[in-house]
């Protein structure tokens, strides 16, 4: 790989594990400190690569969950795919201390600047939610009176991501509007039975389609399609919606 | 799930495409030379589960982009678009 390196205008770096904390069952939040790390755009995503002592490697994109910040550090939260090459190790066996090979901040277009002032519509499938966190806590950190809102399907209570903030942001109001949406497993007394997302969330749980708002849609591929087709049906504009898909699995390869 | 369910957004080619050009080429806009719609990059369809990257048309499945990396050696086809326009000034504000 070291004739190759010339050729890399985004170069690999180093990222040392600070902190780990248990989001789900099966997903995992790292907290990285980077050297160098030129700062980040919420929504972006970096690409993590891990090499074998035989030279075999593996690359696989991570959104970044944290708000920019000045710390130097980022937080990624990884799902564990049960055939997952790389998801294990960095749900299973990374340690306090362990370094990665990181590449990033990468994207420009899945992002959420804090002087866009327009309604911002957030839908997140499973792990989906973690670019559009990155959101969420920008909106805050920046002190953004942009009006959010977040439509956030699961498939049961205890799979949900980053539970006490979001309750908190919730409870606060202003900050963010959440509607929470379960595929299998509702909590007792959930007035709505375990369904997919339908016209229905989309119109009782969205920003309507006459404030204009950017939406964000991010999760697995087929949910990804089927809220974007939900929403330019309840008559938003296709041009207003900007996706990010994770494919079949929910690991980005 | 069909096969057809696989594909990512152009958006996560970002990384690869970044070994070679300077700036985003994912939020540049592209026109698509079959069906000459003009879209961000980053809202082709990208299939990624083969030796390399291939990058599809969102509306009409033409093949926008082929990338691959052959043991160091980078192959990038780009016929399957009439032009990029990328937003220098934007992106020189942004990585600020």
């Amino acid at each position: 790989m070291a004739g190759t390196a010339v050729l890399e205008r985004v170069t690999w770096r180093v990222a040392k594990v600070v902190a780990v904390h248990d989001e789900t069952a099966t997903a995992r939040t790292l907290a990285l400190a980077v050297r160098d790390w030129p700062g980040q755009v919420a929504g972006q995503h970096v690409d993590v690569r891990l090499t074998a002592p035989d030279g075999y490697s593996a690359v696989r994109s991570y959104s970044i969950a944290s708000a920019p910040n000045s710390d130097g550090y980022i937080e990624i939260t990884v799902e564990r795919l049960p055939n997952g090459e790389v998801s294990p190790y960095l749900t299973q066996e990374v340690m306090i201390g362990d370094e990665l090979e990181l590449r990033g901040p990468i994207g420009g277009w899945f992002v959420w600047r804090n002087d866009q002032m327009e309604p911002i519509q957030l839908v997140a499938g499973g792990s989906g939610i973690v670019p559009l966190m990155a959101m969420i806590r920008s909106h805050r950190s920046a002190g953004s009176s942009a009006p959010f809102r977040l439509l956030y399907s699961v498939r049961e209570p205890e799979t949900v991501f980053y539970r006490d903030e979001l309750r908190a942001l919730s409870n606060q109001g202003d900050a963010a509007v959440i509607t929470f949406a379960y595929t299998r497993v509702t909590p007792k007394d959930w007035p709505r039975a375990p369904s997919r997302i339908d016209a229905e969330l989309i119109a009782s749980g969205t920003w309507p389609p006459a404030l204009r708002p950017t939406s964000y849609v991010c999760g697995p591929t087929l949910f990804v399609e089927n809220a974007t087709d939900l929403l330019i049906a309840a008559g938003h504009d296709r041009e207003k919606i900007r996706t990010e898909r994770f494919g079949a699995t929910g690991e980005r390869k | 799930m069909s096969a057809t369910m696989n594909y990512l957004d152009g958006n996560a080619a970002a990384g690869e495409l970044s070994r070679i050009f300077a700036t985003d080429l994912t939020s540049a806009e592209g026109q698509c030379a079959n069906c000459a719609a003009k879209m961000r990059f980053a809202e082709s369809h990208l299939y990624s589960h083969c030796p390399g990257l291939v990058a599809r048309c969102a509306l009409c499945g033409h093949v926008l982009l082929r990338f691959a990396n052959v043991r160091g050696r980078l192959f990038l086809d780009l016929r399957g678009m009439t032009y990029l326009r990328i937003d220098a000034a934007k992106q020189e504000e942004a990585s600020n």
